[in-house]
Order: structure tokens, then sequence, then C-alpha cells
């Protein structure tokens, strides 16, 4: 709990400072939109922190979006449910590709997901012919995106409730625990005969799923599959996970934690558009990419320390 | 876990060690199948390489040329480049995802040097201040790395994300257009036909090739990929080792970042250096670097690079989408490592 400290306290004073400074920054609108957009975030970030629990990374998810939005927005014209389910799983079968190679061939997840995010980038250029893809003007499908249920924005609903299911998952389920257990140690959970492999698979399944899904709200919410989008998401989760506290050794993390990482580096944006709101002083929007590696840097500076006395007493103790 | 680890160091890592002694005559038998087995892990991409340049003389149109040789080499340049630096982080265990970051910095300084500092003075400050400034972000990297024992990955990932930020701050993201022929020599200038940029290249290969094999430094970085906490017994100084390979790794992204803006006449914090890392691991990967550490073929780099390039030359000659070659050096890269691994 100590370790999260930090990235706490920074989430209440962004927010504290947020409210007191600007008129607007509580305003019902204001919160939905911030929820609206950073839907597609939180989905992957989730799905990121589950490959990291096994110890193992994907780099392919930002790519995987962006081929999902194509293949959602191409899919729209049969209506809005078939393109929800063809985007997702085409970020789905990435997923379960990505894992069948980890596993079958051996291949580090590194050196895996690059080539697969390369490839999905190459399909999804493919399929819109190197250019955005309208969705079909008269579908049901943009509501996914920009519409509201219970005046909630939907996009937002599917993040809470995947988030949510994924806090349990890991939490309660045997997947959860069995990535636990894999990322601690992936050769103590084999000789505990665990299905080592099928837990990896299922791991990048789900991120490949929850990529697949937010490329579908990124197709509804802009009206358009981007093939060019989502380059870069894949840092944005990681960063996302690592200032939730989760190790990228693996063994141990928090979806709620990789949540609040999420805010804090939405927040950052919010709060800068914000700020040049007031009009005082204008601060590009470059700006937002260097305050976010200073609070990355901040928040690995402290954690390190805290892993430090960590292994300190964990010394002492096996001394003693 | 450790045990495989010992086992690396014994067959790899620890070979160059014994080398350096004199009484490492017993060994000579080990010492020669090492030796081996890196001249075919090396061949077997020549291999690969010699292929494709066949097939493309048989059957594609104007392949014989210095045109295409030109051009072919000059679109390596930076990764190649940028590659030998990540091949010696590689080499440690580690990666460095802030690679296109150190270019964006290093490109976005020089124009401001060479284009506020009339005469050679300018010029020459323009080669020098930015590959420090590029170096200053390795010594960041390799700081995060080795004194807070940050993960590769993570420490990386901070500059990745601001490097970017700082060069797009600095120039307030406009493009710096510039016409300089003395500073771009580095890249147009030709010396007997071939582009100054390829001889560059070339050189710098050499350099890393004899500074891995024939140095303290290399044979040091090996060991310490190899087995980190094994060769801090043997007292390597691995921190001062990484360290080095993250500053040496930054300083030759920042000249490739130089290359890159005089390639275009023109610098953009937005896209100088966008995705490189990508492509340089890719061909660290494929040139048989394995990215576990402990070995390090700057050859094979090269090789890997240009096989990749090859490739893509090949599917646009033939009329294949650029969006296609994506996906078909995706393929490549999976397969490449993983008839690498059955070898081992």
């Amino acid at each position: 709990m100590k370790k999260n400290l930090p990235i706490l306290l920074a989430l209440v004073a962004l927010v504290v400072f947020g409210l007191v400074r600007y008129d607007h920054f509580g305003s019902a609108y204001n919160i939905n939109s911030f929820w609206r957009y950073n839907s597609m975030f939180a989905l992957i970030s989730v799905g990121m922190a589950f490959v990291i629990i096994t110890g193992g990374i994907d780099l392919s998810v930002g790519t995987v979006a962006a081929m999902s939005s194509v293949v959602a927005a191409l899919t729209s014209t049969y209506g809005g449910w078939v393109a929800v389910l063809a985007g997702s799983l085409a970020g789905l079968i990435v997923g379960v590709l990505n894992g069948i190679i980890i596993t079958r061939l051996k291949i580090l997840p590194f050196i895996t997901t690059l080539a697969t995010s390369l490839g999905a980038h190459g399909v999804g250029l493919l399929l819109g012919k190197n250019d955005a893809v309208s969705i079909a003007p008269d579908s049901n499908f943009g509501a996914f995106g920009q519409g509201d249920l219970f005046g909630l924005p939907i996009p937002g609903i599917v993040a809470v409730v995947a988030a949510l299911a994924g806090w349990l998952a890991l939490r309660s389920t045997r997947f959860g625990r069995h990535s636990l257990a894999i990322g601690g140690s992936e050769e103590a959970a084999r000789l505990m005969g665990l299905n080592v492999d099928r837990t990896l698979v299922t791991a990048y399944a789900v991120s490949g799923l929850l990529a697949g899904m937010a490329g579908v709200i990124l197709a509804a919410q802009f009206g358009a599959g981007q093939p060019n989008e989502g380059v870069g998401w894949e840092l944005f989760a990681i960063s996302a996970v690592v200032l939730g506290g989760t190790l990228l050794t693996g063994g141990e993390g928090s979806i709620a934690m990789t949540i609040a990482g999420v805010l804090l580096l939405g927040l950052v944006f919010n709060l800068l558009n914000f700020e040049n709101g007031l009009g005082f002083i204008s601060l590009s929007a470059y700006w937002q990419s260097v305050i976010r590696g200073v609070f990355l840097l901040a928040v690995i500076v402290m954690q390190a320390r805290v892993l430090k006395q960590r292994g300190r007493k964990r010394t002492a103790a096996v001394a003693g | 876990m450790a045990l495989k680890s010992l086992k690396t160091l014994g067959n790899q890592a620890a070979q160059p060690l014994a080398a350096q002694t004199p009484l490492a005559a017993p060994d000579s038998a080990a010492q020669q199948q090492a030796k081996k087995r890196h001249r075919v892990t090396i061949q077997r991409e020549v291999i690969v390489l010699l292929a494709m340049l066949v097939f493309n003389l048989l059957f594609t149109q104007h392949f014989w040329s210095l045109q295409t040789f030109n051009v072919n080499l000059t679109q390596v340049v930076t990764i190649v480049i940028v590659g030998i630096g990540m091949t010696l982080v590689v080499a440690t265990g580690g990666i460095d995802l802030s690679v296109g970051a150190s270019m964006a910095i290093s490109g976005a300084l020089a124009p401001m040097l060479f284009m506020n500092i009339p005469g050679p003075g300018g010029i020459a400050l323009a080669f020098v201040l930015p590959v420090i400034a590029a170096a200053a972000c390795g010594v960041f990297n390799g700081l995060l790395v080795t004194k807070l024992s940050v993960q590769p990955i993570v420490a990386t990932l901070v500059l990745f994300i601001a490097g970017r930020g700082i060069a797009q701050v600095v120039t307030d993201g406009s493009l710096q257009a510039f016409d300089n022929p003395a500073f771009q020599w580095i890249a147009l200038g030709k010396v007997g036909g071939v582009p100054f940029q390829v001889l560059l290249m070339f050189a710098l290969v050499a350099l890393f090739v004899w500074v891995v094999r024939k140095t303290l430094f290399g044979q040091y970085l090996l060991i310490t990929g190899g087995n980190e906490k094994a060769a801090y017994l043997c007292g390597v100084p691995t921190a001062r080792v990484k360290l080095i390979a993250y500053t040496i790794c930054a300083a030759l992204a920042g000249l490739a970042g130089l290359i890159s803006i005089s390639v275009n006449s023109s610098s953009d914090a937005n896209v100088v250096g966008l995705g490189i890392e990508l492509d340089a691991i890719a061909a660290v990967a494929v040139g048989g670097t394995a990215l576990t550490g402990g070995k390090a073929y700057i050859g094979g780099t090269l090789i890997g690079a240009l096989i990749i390039q090859l490739l893509r030359f090949t599917l646009l000659a033939h009329g294949i989408p650029d969006a296609a070659a994506l996906v078909v050096k995706a393929a490549i890269i999976v397969a490449a490592v993983y008839v690498q691994r059955r070898s081992r």
C-alpha cells in the first residue's frame, strides 16, 4: 500500500487543484467527456496490466486498436452490433496469435508483439487502403462511442465494466491467480502443475480483445476507422500500468491502481487544456508529454526507493 | 534460471576473458566451438541476404546500378547507426526505447546552432553539441538503470515520452527548414560516387565490431549481459559498463538525428526518428543478437537491417504496397528469431 500512496496523493492533489482553480472542471460535461475519451486508454491499460502481471509485455495494442477501428468501420454497414463484434473479434484474433507464438514458438513477448504490431498496422492500412474509413452514415454504430445510457457515456460504462471484471478476475478467478503465480516464477508455476501456456494465451487474448474494443470505440467516437491512429498507445498503457505500481517483472499488480494511472495521465492533458483556457499562460500541447514523463520519472524514483527498502528487509529476514 | 545463465556464461561470455589469459590453452577446444558457432550464426543471415540479392539481380529490373545500391544503403544508414548502439544495450540485457527521442532532440538543436551562429564555428558546434545533448539522455537512462535499478524498458520509457516533448517545446513544434551544404555534407556529400553517410555507417560498424571483439570494454559488455551477478563478483564494473553502453547508444542516435535532418533539409521534432526504436530492435533481433543479453553481433545488426530493407525494396519494386510489406516484415522477424532460437 505504501508503494501506491504517492500516486494516489498526486491524483487527489490534481483533482483538488483543478476544482479550486477552474470553474467548470467539476462540471458534468467535463467529467463525461473526460470519461468518454479516456475509456479507450482504460481498456488497453487493463489488458496490458494482465499481460505485464504474467511477466510479459504487449506492444501490439496500439496498432491492434487501429486495425480494429478500420474493421469496425468497414462492417458498420451491416449494423452497429456487427461492427462491435467484428472489431472486438479482430483484436481477439491478434491476441490469440500473440499468445500462440509466445508459448509455442517460445519467442520473447517483446519481439513477438513488436512483430504483430507491425503486422496489425499493415493489415489496418491494407483494409483501409492507406486512409481513414468513415462509418456507415445511417447505422446506429456511432452511438457506441457518442451515445449515452442513463445519462452516462456508453464507452465509459464499457470501460468501467471491463475494469471491474478485470479486478474481479485477478482477485478471485483461477485465471487471475494463475497469472500472478506465473509472473512470480514461471518455472515454479509449471512445476506446481499449472497450465502455464493456456494462462499466457488467455492473458494475451484478453489484451487483444480489450484493444479491439478500444478500436471499436475509437471508430464510433470519431466516426471513422483510423489505420494510423493508435501508434504509441501501447506505451501510454505501459506507463499507466507502471504508474499504478505494477512491476514489469510480473507477479504482482493491481487493476484498480492501473485505472488510477490512466486517470493521472489523462488529468495532465485535461488540466493543461483548462489552464490554456484561462489565458494567463499558453502552454503548447507539447508540454503534456514532458509533464507525463516527469510524473513517470517521479513515480519510478519513489518506487525504486520503496523496493530497495523492501529488498533490504527481505535480506535481513533471510539472514535472521 | 540461474543455472541457465551460468551456462550462457560458460559458453559465450567467459570465452573472451579466457582468451586474454595465457593459461587458456586447455580451453581451446571450447573456444573453437564457440567461434564456430559465432561464425555459423552470422553466416545464415549472410546467406539470406545473398539469396535476396541474387533474386533481385535475376527478377528486378535495373537492380544492378549504383543508384539502386545508393538508395538502398542510404535508407538503412540511420537504422544501422542506431542499431549499433542498440546492439550494445541489448548485449547488457537491456533495451533503449528512447533512441527516437534522442534523435529528435539532436535534430532540433543542430539547426538552431548553425542557423544562428555564422561561419564554420556554428557548423562545428552543430555537430558537437547535439550529440553531447543526446549522450546526456543516455547518461540519464544509464543512471536510472544502474543507480535506481529501474528496468530498462521503464527507465527509457521516461525519455521516450518526455524527450520528443522536449524537442517539440524547444522548437515550438514548428518545422525548421534550411539549406546549408557544409552541414548537410554529412548526408549528401559523396566520396567516389558513394554517399558519405554510407561510408560513415560502414566505418562505425567496423569500429564497433573491433570494440566488441578486441577491447576490454567489449568483453566486460558480454560478461555483464551473460550473467551480471557473476560478472560483478568477478570484479567487472557492471554499472559503469551499462552506463557507457546507454551513453554510446544515445550518442549514436544523436548522430543519426543529424544525418536524418540533413537528408530532409529540414528538422521536424514531430517526425525525426519516429518509430526508429522498433526498426533498430528488429534489425538487432534479425541480426542474431538475443534480447536476453550476453551477445553482440554488430555485423549481424548491419545485415539484419539490410535484409529488412532489401525485402521492402523487393516488394515495392514488384508492385506490392508498403502496407503489405509491413506484414511480411512482421513474419520475417518472427521467422528469423524462431530459427535462431532453434539452432541454440
